[in-house]
């Protein structure tokens, strides 16, 4: 078994990174998540591996393109204000589908917004950011465990996929330290010979580009796109699901806010409601059907969403339900943050509306 | 009507390099776009290193670059070829790797990833392609446009007042300490195609030297958007273009 | 120096009438084809048996489409 160790969520981030194989680190500092550039920049070179502080996001998202264009394992972090300057690398990163792992250590927006922590990048992560019809793998983790876990299971969806994953978290899971356990990472067999390695003379050259002038040959390529999505929607959907069994009303709620929404649910409980909690861990692809069936079922009664935004993801669960059942929300925004007993405030008057008793 | 030759009294002195894909250009009737394209690919035959040599196309006219030169390429998002050049070059430190980038592209919207590749001296050898106007988007003032010189958004020409002084891109970068080599070349006269070889092989073997950035500007023609015949712009360079952008070896530390 | 005989051959259909060969040959041996080739374009051609092999053309020609041959030299015992 692994070591079990006690870590800051952006070191365990760091670290899982590179047990994951991560040949390549290209980033700019930004808070709240500079640490995972300062662990990357001594244990990266220890490792025989690449670390390079580029002069912005820009150029950090666009050396990442060209060394996953050249077949390698690499990675970049930021925060909400530096993804946005990314998202046209990463738009171009997607069309050209190269595999690579994005982490944003999401803060409080719009603009430069605040350095505490927030989910407000759920639209931006989720559908789109940048330009044209692409989808990013997106990964929400709730702990510093999952964070080691899944930043494993993004190299490995990205490179399964030839497709850009993202690690969506926020400042405080990126600052807290928990245990964590670095399971043994076992590296998937990796097909390069689409990689822009040097011509040899058994095949014609390889090359990498989003540009298919040609309206025909672009339509081709977003049908590509389109049927590889709906491959990884069918196979990779991942979510937690607590007390579903007998709950009647569910929480939907994802990372840190899961974390607190689960208390709530502890709580609701306490008090006599059946409550249950839907943590998704792929935002995308999105845990529609679960949705669908708990809100098919007869028990249960109503959803509520809980989220640091304005409301987000509940667009998704709302999709989901399909109008089968009311769906609730409360978010606090700007880099504040709710206590469990703020959420159960919030859910007892939803719980009276939807005529469900303790 | 074909020409027969005799092998036996006619020996071939110059041919198409195989380093070129057969296929036909894009580019317009006289732009400079295909001499450069031939005789970087020839310095890629001539040092054999076609199977560790990867470019990067840019945005702007020579974006197809990657169907016409037979080595690995990328095409990077506008401005950013010196970006995917680095993390390709970091990732592959023994590989041959070469930007071509136009004035738009290099001197503009990738001014700063221009200049911190340079600056950190990144083993690459970035090849600019400048010709004073925008090529693609049909004519548009660059940032290398000379004053007075009209393009459809300075239909006056280019005024200081309104819209700033050109950037002469190689005195800028030949500052840096990071940059091994520097010089401004021209491919509007057979001589100066010679040269403008000489300059890029210098840049490529270079790289091998890992002592820093070579940079090679080439001044070139845009005939279609300087409304002339390519006969006339050729000689427009010499006559106007070269006084703004003078030719010459702003630094060679490469001791080759 | 004694000029040097040569030849060139021209890949007419790939060749766009830029012109700029028949403006950079010092011996006038090139010139515009009275025809066209399927793009349309008047190709360059040979117009007089007066090339002396120098390249300028193939130099600066941005289609590559110019061959040059030279005429070897006769072996004197």
């Amino acid at each position: 078994m692994g070591e079990k160790l006690l870590m800051k969520g952006n070191y365990a981030l760091a670290e899982a990174a590179i047990r994951a194989g991560c040949e390549g680190y290209f980033a700019y500092p930004i808070t709240p998540q500079s640490e995972v550039g300062e662990y990357m920049s001594v244990h990266m070179p220890e490792n025989g591996r690449v670390f390079l502080q580029a002069e912005s996001e820009v150029a950090a998202i666009n050396m990442l393109y060209g060394a996953a264009g050249a077949g390698f394992k690499v990675m970049t972090s930021s925060s909400s204000p530096g993804i946005s300057l990314m998202t046209e690398g990463i738009s171009y990163i997607a069309g050209a589908e190269l595999p690579c792992v994005i982490v944003n250590v999401n803060r409080g927006g719009p603009g430069l917004g605040t350095i505490q922590p927030s989910q407000g990048d759920y639209f931006q992560s989720t559908k789109g950011g940048g330009h044209g019809d692409y989808r990013l793998i997106v990964l929400a983790p709730s702990s510093v465990q999952e964070i080691a876990d899944l930043t494993y299971l993004a190299f490995d969806l990205a490179w399964k996929y030839r497709n850009p994953a993202l690690i969506l978290m926020d400042g405080a899971l990126g600052q807290m330290m928990e245990k964590v356990e670095f399971k043994p990472y076992n590296e998937p067999e990796r097909d390069i010979s689409w990689a822009t390695r040097g011509k040899t003379p058994d095949r014609d050259t390889n090359f990498i580009t989003s540009l298919w002038i040609k309206p025909e040959e672009m339509e081709q390529v977003n049908l590509r796109l389109q049927a590889k999505y709906k491959e990884i929607e069918k196979n990779e959907v991942r979510y937690d699901a607590y007390n579903i069994e007998d709950a009647e009303l569910i929480i939907v709620a994802f990372g840190l806010s899961a974390r607190i929404a689960s208390k709530s649910m502890n709580l609701l409980r306490e008090k006599g409601y059946k409550v249950g909690l839907i943590k998704p861990i792929t935002l995308w692809p999105y845990p529609y059907k679960i949705l669908e069936k708990l809100a098919n079922n007869e028990r249960v009664k109503g959803f509520f969403v809980t989220e640091l935004n304005s409301g987000q993801m509940v667009e998704d669960v709302k999709l989901g339900v399909n109008g089968r059942k009311p769906v609730g929300f409360y978010g606090r925004m700007g880099g504040m943050i709710y206590s469990p007993e703020e959420i159960v405030e919030n859910i007892i008057p939803f719980c009276e509306e939807i005529g469900l008793k303790a | 009507m074909k020409t027969q030759i005799d092998p036996n009294k006619y020996e071939k002195v110059f041919e198409k390099t195989d380093g070129l894909k057969n296929v036909k250009t894009h580019y317009c009737p006289g732009c400079g776009h295909g001499v450069v394209h031939r005789i970087t690919m020839e310095i890629v035959k001539e040092l054999d290193i076609q199977h560790k040599t990867i470019g990067i196309a840019p945005v702007g006219c020579s974006v197809f670059a990657y169907y016409y030169m037979n080595v690995d390429m990328q095409q990077a998002a506008h401005g950013r070829a010196c970006a995917v050049a680095t993390g390709i070059k970091r990732m592959l430190p023994d590989h041959y790797v070469f930007t071509y980038q136009g004035d738009g592209d290099l001197a503009a919207i990738g001014t700063a990833e221009t200049i911190h590749a340079c600056s950190r001296g990144e083993n690459i050898t970035i090849i600019f392609i400048n010709n004073a106007i925008y090529g693609m988007t049909g004519g548009q003032m660059a940032p290398t446009t000379i004053l007075g010189q009209k393009s459809s958004t300075s239909p006056e020409g280019r005024n200081p007042q309104r819209d700033g002084m050109p950037i002469n891109m190689s005195e800028i970068v030949a500052l840096l300490p990071g940059t091994v080599y520097v010089e401004r070349v021209a491919v509007n006269k057979p001589g100066r195609v010679r040269k403008a070889k000489k300059a890029i092989l210098k840049g490529f073997k270079a790289q091998a030297l890992k002592k820093g950035t070579s940079f090679i500007e080439v001044v070139s023609n845009c005939n279609t958007n300087w409304k002339m015949t390519p006969v006339e712009a050729n000689k427009w360079i010499d006559d106007v273009l070269l006084k703004q952008y003078p030719l010459g070896v702003f630094k060679d530390e490469t001791g080759l | 120096m004694a000029k040097q005989k040569g030849m060139v051959v021209i890949d007419t259909e790939n060749c766009k009438g830029c012109g700029l060969c028949i403006a950079n040959c010092p011996t006038n041996t090139l010139g515009f084809s009275e025809n066209f080739n399927a793009n349309g374009y008047h190709y360059s051609e040979m117009k007089q048996d007066t090339c002396i092999a120098c390249q300028s053309c193939a130099l600066v020609c941005p289609d590559v489409v110019i061959t040059v041959y030279r005429l070897k030299k006769e072996k004197t015992v």
